[in-house]
């Protein structure tokens, strides 16, 4: 459900690019989504085609890259990708971690014409 | 034509949040959002905050729900100024919701403003209300796994409540794991074992309550 509010605020930074750049129309959104995000892109997706309607943007295509969660282990400093039910390093098998990716939510760029 | 933007999609709501952040310091106000899953304890927290704190802090409520008024109906029979918030279906409050209640509410006769989120332990964990402190309700009811399954949640939480430890003899609950899953990807957070129920270990989250204000 959180996906209308975050599609919703993707749309509106999406229009003030768009019109700021004097743009006829957006024919693509790059998105950089973390899987920690919990965000959906089908979920996104829905929801895009209903709300962009009558915009600079609805013809838009919305192109997602997904970062998975990554951590890095504070005591031996390896990074590696965390999984699910499996929160100790592989290295060392410490669980002391911090999170370095995974998080990402945000509007990369936009194609405009 | 391409345009970068690098831009947080909630870059808006980020920005009404630190307005936020900005009212309440100018009021002295120490806001808590607090997070849990429908039924965790929140209400029953405040309730016990409110029954412990009487008389040396003045505390106000800000009550985020679905829909009714029920819970403010609680809190208000304490004698402490709350506000409803109904989402109207919305799945968490946001810092534009928060900022109309802010303004509704006496600010300059509060020193800890709790704020009850909607019962969710996804969306309201990516939307700041403009808080000093995240704290989240766990209880012993929902499982131990939880941690694996709502990371970012778990992750953002300055504080974790485990609630309902009465009940810890009739349910399978490990403490040890769930506790050491929470502290492997949020070293610095506080876990308290409490139960709103029968008060038990409810002054240690007073407490720390306490030290956090007296840093504001």
């Amino acid at each position: 459900m959180h996906e209308l509010a975050i599609t919703q605020s993707m749309l509106d930074l999406v229009l003030e690019q768009a019109e700021k750049a004097g743009a006829m129309e957006v024919g693509r959104i790059n998105l950089v989504i973390g899987e920690m995000s919990g965000v959906v892109e089908e979920c996104v997706k829905f929801y895009f085609d209903f709300i962009s309607k009558g915009t600079l943007a609805e013809k838009a295509a919305l192109s997602f890259l997904m970062v998975p969660t990554m951590a890095r282990c504070r005591d031996c400093n390896e990074s590696f990708e965390l999984k699910e039910f499996d929160w100790a390093c592989p290295y060392c098998q410490g669980n002391n971690m911090e999170i370095v990716a995974g998080k990402e939510l945000f509007l990369e760029s936009i194609e405009v014409e | 034509m391409k345009i970068k933007v690098l831009k947080d999609i909630l870059d808006a709501n980020e920005q009404l949040a630190e307005r936020n952040r900005q009212l309440l310091d100018s009021n002295s106000v120490f806001a808590v959002n607090l997070l849990s899953s429908p039924g965790a304890g929140k209400t029953s927290l405040i309730l016990a905050t409110i029954k412990s704190l009487k008389g040396e802090i003045k505390i106000g409520v800000i009550e985020g729900d679905v829909s009714s008024s029920l819970d403010a109906e609680v809190i208000g029979k304490e004698g402490v100024p709350v506000l409803q918030i109904n989402t109207g279906g919305g799945c968490h409050l946001d810092a534009n919701m928060a900022y109309t209640a802010l303004n509704n509410l006496p600010l300059k006769s509060i020193e800890l403003l709790l704020i009850e989120n909607v019962g969710n332990l996804i969306c309201p964990a990516e939307f700041a209300l403009g808080e000093h402190k995240k704290v989240l309700i766990s209880s012993i009811p929902e499982g131990d796994d939880k941690p694996f399954k709502y990371p970012l949640m778990f992750h953002k939480a300055d504080a974790v409540l485990i609630n309902k430890i009465d009940l810890l003899p009739y349910l399978k609950f490990d403490i040890q794991s769930f506790s050491q899953a929470i502290k492997a990807m949020n070293q610095a957070v506080e876990i308290f074992q409490i139960s709103c129920a029968t008060g038990q270990r409810i002054q240690e989250w007073i407490s720390w309550l306490l030290i956090q204000l007296s840093k504001r």
